[in-house]
This record gives C-alpha cells, sequence and structure tokens, in this order.
C-alpha cells in the first residue's frame, strides 16, 4: 500500500481577477522509502501541490480531491486539528530559503525542541538529546553548542541543514522538500542532496523532492513527475521519463540541459517558445498546445492519460510522432 | 490578424501611471469624503465674514446663554446659541475655523521646511551630516514640547503668531525623521546613481530626483502634522497660554465655556466637535493618500 | 550585549547635556526674563534690581555652568513661587505623574495590543475595519475635550468615579483613560501592521509546517517579532505622556508634576519650570535608551548593528 495517494487534487485560489487554478487534478503517489520527485518551471503550481499535501495553503484557497490517502488514512475530509497533528509528526517540510526560515528571536535549540515536545509530549532535556542527535547525522558540527546559537549566527548550508534535523526529529515517513538546495551555493547543494540519499537509506524515510532541475532530479529520483500549469503530463520512474519522454514538454525540458560529453560543443541547446499560460478562468484541453510544434485540432480537447507500464503521460501524439 | 503597428498604443502599453494614480485616489472613499470635508470647511473658513450673520466680537450681555436652536429655550436668531458674554456662538465657530486652519497650515509650513532639508540632508549626505541630523532631532524629542510652548509664550506673551512661530520652530522633528528614512530609500534608486554619474549638481539631483520619490511621504507627514498642530494650539489655547481672547480659537472657547460646562454642554461640545471634525478629516486625507500610494502594507 | 549598551549610554549622557543647555538657553533667552518676573509698569532700576537679585546680569554661559554646578548636587534652587526647595517641590509631585503616565501606557497598551493582534489575525473583516475606524476617530478627539466628557459623564450620569483630586487609586482612573485613549492608536496600528508583517514571513510558515497550535504561532513566535517598534515607540509615548499630562493633570485637578508645571509656568517660576524641563528630557533619554537595550534583547541581530 503507497504511503501517499493522491487523486484529482485541485487548488482554486480567489484573485481580484478570477479564480486561479493552481492545481488541476494532480494525481500521484509516493511509496515506503522511495523518493519522487515533482519537476517543473515556476509558477507551475509544484510548491501549492506540496503545501496543499501538508494544509500550508494560504484561506483564500480551496483544496478538493477524490482521495487523499497518507499512512492508510483518508485525509480529504480531515480536520484542521488532524492535518495540524500530523504536521510535523508523520510528515515534515524543509522550505526552499533558508535564510528567512528560522525565527530569529529564538535559539536553535528551541526551535528544534519545540516540535519533539509538541507532537511527543517529551522533557525539554529528551528533545534537547534528540535535536543533538539529528543535528550530527544531518552532519552539523559541534552541535551541542549549536543549540544555544540563534539562527543569524549560521551560515545557509548550515541553516538548511537545521532545517533538515528539525524535519527529522519525530521521525516523520514522508519528507518533502521545496527546492531544498536552489537557495544555496553549488558545492553546498551537491552536499545537501548527498545527505538527503543517505538519510533516505538510513532511515527509509520517503522524499517529494520539488525541483525545477532536472540535475538534482538525476541524482535522486526512483521516479518522476513533470508538471506544467497545474497538471501532470508525464510521471513515472527516473530510467523510463528519461529513456524515453513521451510528452514534448518533458522533452523540450531534456533537451535544453547541456550533457557534458554528449552534447557536442557550438550545438545550439533546445528551448521552447512562448510562454505559460494564464491559470486563471476557463481551462480546456492540453496547455502546452500553444507552444507544441505538434499540435492540431483534437488538442484542444481534454486530453486523457496514457499509461505503458508505470509511465503515465497526457498527449494525443505517437512516440515515433514526437520522435520525428 | 491585426497588424502590431496598426493597434492604438494604449492597447498595447495600458493606461499611464498618472492614469492609474488618478483611478485609485477617486476610488478611496476616505479619501474623496476627506477632500470634500476639508474643501468645505477651507470654504466656510474663508467665506466666514460672509457667512456669519453676526460679528464674532460683538456682546451683547441681555442674551448670555441661549441654548442652540435645538434646545426648548433656543430661537432662530442664534442657530447655535450665544457664550457667557452673548456673543453668537455659530459666528464665533465660523471664525474659529479661521484660526485652528491659519494655525495648521503656517506650522506645517514653517516646521516642514525646516525638518524636510535636515531630513534630506540627512538621508542623503549619509555619514557625519546624517549623525548630526539625528542627534540634534534627539535633543530636540528629548525636550517636553508643551511644556517648553508654555513657557516661552508665558515669558514672550500669547498671540496667535507667537504660537505660530514657537510650534512652528519645534515642531520640525517628525519631518526630518520621516524624510531622513524616505531619502535613504530613494537614495539606493538606481536612476539617482545614474543622476550622480551624469555629473548633475547635488541640488538639481534633491530637488529632481529624491524629492519627487519622497513627496507622497512628505504629504502624509505633513497632514499629521498640520493636525498635531492644530490640537496643540487648542490645547495651549485651552490653559490660558496660547491665543489670546477675545479671539475665537476654539480651544480658548472651551476654556471660557468650562465653568458653565454642566448646564451649558453646547459651550464646549460645539467647538470640541469642530475640532474633532477638522482633525479627522486631515488624518483621513493623510491616511488616504498614503494608502494610495503605497498599497502594498496590508491595508484594509 | 555589553560594548553594545556602553556605546548606547555614552550617547545618552551626550543628549542629556545637549538638552539640559539648550532648555537653558531657551528658557532665558526667549525674552527678558527680568522684565517678565516684574512684571507690568514696572520700573528701570526695578528691573535692574531683579536682574542683579537673581544672576540674570551675567553671561549667560556663566549661569548655565553654575545652574550645572549645583544641580550635580542636587541643589536645584529655591522656587520663586512657592518659596520652597525645588527639588523637594519635584520629588513630591513626580511620583503621581509618574503613576499616571504608567497607567496611561499600560491602559493604552492594553486595549491597543490585543485589538491589533485580532485585526491582524483577520485582515479586511468587520472587526478590522471596527479597530481601524476607532483609531481615526480616537486620533481626532482633543484630549481635554474628552476629559471635560468623561467629567460630565461621570459627575452627572453615572457617578462612581472621583473626577478631581489626588486621594487614592480611583482617581487615576479617568485621567489615565483621558490621557491613555490618545497614543492608543498608533499602537494598535504599530501592533497590526508589524502582526500582519510577520505572520507572512518564512518562519511562521515553518511554525505551521511544525504542527504548532494557532496561539502558539501567534502568541510565542509571531508577536515576539512584532514587538520591536512597539517597545520603541512605548518609550517615545511614556516621554509624550509625562510631557503631555500638564492639561490632564490640570482638568481633573490631578497634584502632579504637570499640574506644578503649569503654575510655575504661569508664575514665571525659572527654577521650577527649569528642573520640570530638565528632568523630564533626563527621564525621556533614559527611557529610550531602556527601550534600545530591550530590543537589543529581544531581537540578537540588534546587537551587532
Amino acid at each position: 500500500m503507497p504511503l501517499l495517494e493522491f487523486d484529482g487534487l485541485t487548488v482554486d485560489i480567489a484573485t481580484p481577477r478570477g479564480e486561479l487554478h493552481a492545481v488541476r487534478d494532480v494525481s500521484f503517489r509516493i511509496e515506503r522509502g522511495e523518493t519522487l520527485c515533482l519537476v517543473g518551471e515556476s509558477g507551475c503550481g509544484k510548491s501549492m501541490t506540496a503545501f496543499a499535501l501538508m494544509g500550508l495553503l494560504p484561506p483564500t484557497a480551496r483544496r478538493t480531491a477524490r482521495k487523499f490517502r497518507f499512512e492508510g488514512e483518508d485525509l480529504d475530509r480531515a480536520s484542521a486539528a488532524r492535518l495540524s497533528a500530523l504536521r510535523g509528526d508523520r510528515m515534515a517540510m524543509v522550505f526552499q530559503e533558508p535564510m528567512t526560515a528560522l525565527n530569529p528571536a529564538y535559539t536553535i535549540g528551541d526551535q528544534l525542541a519545540e516540535v519533539h515536545r509538541r507532537h511527543k509530549g517529551s522533557t525539554r532535556q529528551a528533545a534537547r538529546e534528540r535535536a543533538v542527535e539529528l543535528m550530527e547525522k544531518v552532519g552539523i558540527t559541534a552541535a551541542a553548542k549549536r543549540l544555544g546559537q540563534f539562527p543569524h549566527q549560521l551560515s545557509g548550508g548550515l541553516r538548511q541543514r537545521v532545517m533538515i534535523s528539525m524535519a527529522l526529529m519525530c521521525g516523520p515517513t514522508l519528507l518533502i522538500a521545496d527546492e531544498p538546495t536552489t537557495a544555496l551555493d553549488v558545492t553546498i547543494q551537491a552536499q545537501i542532496l548527498r545527505l538527503l540519499v543517505d538519510l533516505q537509506r538510513d532511515l527509509g524515510i520517503a522524499i517529494l523532492l520539488i525541483t525545477h532541475d532536472l540535475g538534482v532530479v538525476a541524482r535522486t529520483a526512483h521516479r518522476v513527475a513533470v508538471m506544467y500549469a497545474g497538471e501532470i503530463v508525464e510521471s513515472g520512474t527516473a530510467a523510463a521519463v528519461f529513456d524515453l519522454p513521451r510528452h514534448p514538454y518533458t522533452r523540450g525540458l531534456l533537451s535544453s540541459i547541456p550533457v557534458p560529453g554528449k552534447t557536442p560543443p557550438g550545438a545550439r541547446l533546445g528551448a521552447i517558445p512562448g510562454i505559460v499560460p494564464s491559470l486563471v478562468g476557463e481551462l480546456r484541453g492540453c496547455a502546452f498546445r500553444d507552444r507544441c510544434a505538434h499540435a492540431s485540432a483534437v488538442c484542444a480537447m481534454p486530453v486523457a492519460v496514457r499509461s505503458e507500464r508505470d509511465h503515465d503521460w497526457r498527449c494525443v501524439l505517437d512516440a515515433r510522432a514526437v520522435a520525428a | 490578424m491585426t497588424e502590431i503597428s496598426t493597434l492604438p498604443l494604449v492597447e498595447l502599453v495600458g493606461p499611464s501611471p498618472r492614469t492609474l494614480l488618478h483611478r485609485r485616489l477617486l476610488g478611496h472613499k476616505g479619501l474623496m469624503i476627506s477632500v470634500v470635508l476639508l474643501t468645505l470647511i477651507l470654504l466656510v473658513a474663508l467665506l466666514a465674514p460672509v457667512l456669519a450673520p453676526y460679528d464674532p466680537y460683538a456682546q451683547d450681555l441681555g442674551r448670555r446663554l441661549i441654548p442652540p436652536v435645538w434646545y426648548e429655550k433656543g430661537n432662530w436668531a442664534h442657530l447655535l446659541g450665544t457664550d457667557n458674554l452673548g456673543r453668537d456662538y455659530l459666528s464665533r465657530t465660523l471664525y474659529g475655523a479661521r484660526i485652528s486652519l491659519l494655525i495648521g497650515g503656517s506650522v506645517m509650513v514653517i516646521s516642514g521646511l525646516i525638518g524636510t532639508t535636515l531630513g534630506l540632508a540627512a538621508g542623503y549626505f549619509g555619514g557625519r551630516v546624517d549623525s548630526l541630523v539625528m542627534f540634534v532631532t534627539t535633543v530636540r524629542l528629548a525636550m517636553p514640547l508643551i511644556l517648553v510652548a508654555l513657557a516661552v509664550v508665558a515669558t514672550i506673551g500669547g498671540s496667535l503668531w507667537i504660537v505660530v512661530l514657537v510650534l512652528g520652530l519645534l515642531k520640525w522633528d517628525r519631518f526630518a525623521v520621516v524624510m531622513r528614512a524616505a531619502t535613504q530609500q530613494a537614495r539606493g534608486l538606481e536612476y539617482v546613481a545614474a543622476a550622480e554619474c551624469v555629473g548633475a549638481s547635488t541640488l538639481r539631483i534633491i530637488l529632481g530626483e529624491i524629492l519627487p520619490n519622497v513627496l507622497p511621504h512628505l504629504i502624509v507627514v505633513a497632514t499629521i502634522e498640520a493636525a498635531s498642530a492644530i490640537l496643540l494650539e487648542a490645547a495651549l489655547s485651552f490653559l490660558g497660554l496660547g491665543v489670546q481672547p477675545p479671539l475665537p480659537s476654539w480651544g480658548l472657547m472651551i476654556a471660557e465655556a468650562k465653568i458653565y460646562m454642566f448646564f451649558s454642554f453646547w459651550l464646549i461640545a460645539i467647538p470640541g466637535t469642530a475640532l474633532a471634525i477638522l482633525v479627522l478629516a486631515i488624518n483621513m486625507l493623510g491616511d488616504g493618500i498614503r494608502d494610495v500610494t503605497a498599497p502594498a502594507a496590508g491595508r484594509a | 550585549m555589553l560594548s553594545f549598551s556602553l556605546k548606547r549610554l555614552g550617547l545618552a549622557v551626550l543628549v542629556a547635556v545637549a538638552v539640559s543647555a539648550l532648555a537653558f538657553l531657551l528658557l532665558r533667552a526667549s525674552g527678558d526674563v527680568a522684565t517678565a518676573l516684574a512684571g507690568e509698569g514696572a520700573r528701570a532700576e526695578d528691573i535692574e534690581n531683579i536682574r542683579r537679585i537673581y544672576g540674570l546680569d551675567r553671561p549667560l554661559l556663566v549661569q548655565y555652568l553654575e545652574w550645572i554646578g549645583k544641580m550635580l548636587h542636587g541643589d536645584f534652587g529655591q522656587s520663586l513661587y512657592f518659596k520652597t526647595d525645588v527639588l523637594e517641590l519635584v520629588r513630591d509631585k513626580l511620583p503621581t505623574t509618574a503613576l499616571l503616565a504608567l497607567f496611561s501606557l499600560l491602559f493604552a497598551l492594553a486595549v491597543s495590543i490585543p485589538l491589533g493582534i485580532v485585526a491582524a489575525v483577520y485582515p479586511n473583516s468587520w472587526v478590522d475595519r471596527a479597530c481601524l475606524g476607532l483609531a481615526v476617530v480616537g486620533q481626532a478627539l482633543p484630549n481635554f475635550f474628552f476629559a471635560l466628557i468623561l467629567i460630565m459623564l461621570f459627575a452627572v450620569m453615572l457617578p462612581i468615579l472621583p473626577v478631581s483630586g489626588s486621594e487614592s487609586w480611583s482617581n487615576f482612573v479617568l485621567p489615565s483613560v483621558a490621557l491613555g485613549y490618545y497614543v492608543a492608536p498608533p499602537f494598535m496600528r504599530l501592533a497590526r501592521a508589524g502582526m500582519i508583517e510577520v505572520l507572512a514571513s518564512d518562519y511562521i510558515r515553518t511554525a505551521r509546517a511544525k504542527g504548532l497550535s494557532g496561539p502558539s504561532i501567534v502568541l510565542k513566535h509571531a508577536l515576539v517579532n512584532a514587538l520591536v517598534p512597539i517597545v520603541a515607540l512605548a518609550a517615545v509615548q511614556l516621554g509624550f505622556l509625562l510631557g503631555g499630562s500638564v492639561v490632564i493633570e490640570t482638568v481633573f485637578a490631578l497634584d502632579g508634576l504637570g499640574y506644578l508645571a503649569y503654575q510655575s509656568i504661569s508664575h514665571l517660576d525659572l527654577p521650577v519650570t527649569q528642573a520640570i524641563v530638565t528632568l523630564l528630557s533626563f527621564i525621556y533619554v533614559g527611557l529610550t535608551l531602556g527601550a534600545d537595550l530591550v530590543n537589543a534583547w529581544l531581537d540578537p541581530r540588534i546587537r551587532v548593528g
């Protein structure tokens, strides 16, 4: 049984200009101990999906889902209190910007201990010991000293490690990482990613990794889901999607990255012409058709999901037509 | 498909920033109400000699303490009644508007000039100039304004212009602080740096680039200070150390009416309410301008 | 924290010295004190006499230094009007005014901070609009007018609180309300704006992601960060309340420093006026210094700046 199952997740946000459909009929699942990467460009709805999962949507947003199961429990009608009890305990999240994610007025130790005490009712001493244990696990040196330090005394990379250990305090089964390395230096990026992979191996946690960087996907993902304009346009095992991308958008993404050793010097990188469509108001058919070289009249109709051996995609085209 | 070049420019580019600003100004209810109210008060003050049925200084001891027309004993000859010396209250209230507006306007201008100059200099030049201005401002802030004003007036003697001068020369602190902060922000803008690169003179940069940018802040502070000056003069006159009788300053009118308060409540209610309405209108104007020029501050 | 405190202290001392000099200057140079003291119809020799008796004929700097010297020894001179030691007079009346200012501030904070928090947690709701409306109207009402209205209410219609004198605690209720209501709106706006900004910040999102309860997030995580500007404003407003108590004390016949100031100013009692102005200035400087230090303790980042 999958750890997390989502079917038909939709998030609508009320704005002055009309209703914004940030997430549209998104379905995916995550098995225990595996990493699912949610890939897409800025504004495609991947962060919103994560917020919907955690119950962190803004008050103007409305979430609906045909099915939302976590650890075998139905959560689509769960109360705010139930979600609040799960957050930080069974599922935890790490955000993109470590510099502003910690409260400047309290020590690292306080902020780490607090989540353990909230969910496990532990004593201050016990919580602090657990904090030190986890900080050492994520590679923070002089962990005991860090307890008494304030966030502004730590570097960005260190703060992100603190965030990760804070997420792991209560031993969650699912870790959601929203672009955890985007705001960090390249060398630190590699370290953090390696850390996540190691943690998964050691602790057996599942990771939902949100990113726009295909390089990150290649290094960490068991399975991939590609999002565009609020929809998942392609998903499957990383190997399948990278080997034979079915959706023109996925192909476009892959061709725009230079691969050392494969891409000939001086060759032109692929670029996808056009811009992302507005998500406000009525939307029908394939959202990518305005930018797709192979679009036809039938693409204006709702597109069904096609499947083939754990590889799903939303496109009417044949593999041959796309490769051409 | 229409050729892009034949489409009217406005459709492509959208309405100009000035048009958008005008639309926002007109759409802000508080702002419009306050503008109408203030214009009314201004007109009333200007036309007081025409509108007032009586001379505000003319005493008539045979007609003392007549209540306003909506009381039992009131009559239509004196719409707002008469005070303890038989002077028509409506006329005195109308003329009182002149005093309050005069005070508010003059003090705002004088203190505004001093404070803005200091603030612009501190914000633009930074360094020692800034430290000096901040030090002077802190010293000024440490002094209890009312007491100093009272003391100076007590020594020199009270009159409308003394009050204006004393308040104007002392009330520049908020101007200085806000203008300094706004100038520091504006200073970092790219086109200020561009102007400096081109070699524009300092004065030209300050007046041409910085000032237009800090203008909204200046207007907001000006309204706050005008309202504050009006209330301060009312308090000074109430204590007897501001405008002197027989001038119909609203604060003075309240002081004179204090002993009759329990039986002739309108004597303090009318000038008090007039003060509140004027200050309310000015504050709403300032709030409205702040909302319209900086809508991203999470305000309703 | 120590070096920060020392630096701030040094600056405070400098400001205090400058203020005392300035106050001295203003009070003595704003007109001919001797003439004013002598009154109308005084002859030239009377004025000269007065000038000599009070030492007003010496250079200002000498007068100032002499005054400072005496002040540091605790000698503020004799009151010209009350004929008693100035320091004793001031010491007598200070507690009353200090209590009034403190109660007024507490009243203002007790009303404004909860309202500001509620308005921030439910922005643009009817609660929010009501709070803002109240703030706007409150700021427009002149405080002596409001004081008189309160007196009318409680002397005539609801005689449950005393409206004059300073015998007991209940005497402070109405004056505190009359003085405090005016400073409540700025605090409410500051609390509201500060909370709105803080509640939108990333670390609050982190707190939510940790599954912390609503009150914990608002009160423990958010409020602390929104308090910094409020503490700074509180110090400034306390200073304003101390100086602005003149009107309220006079209206409610509260026998404090403000009323003393009014009396001494009306009678041109220079030593007392000077002492009060200087004392209030020093208190203000001390308060802002205290606020700076409290803020540095609340927000550790300030200690570095």
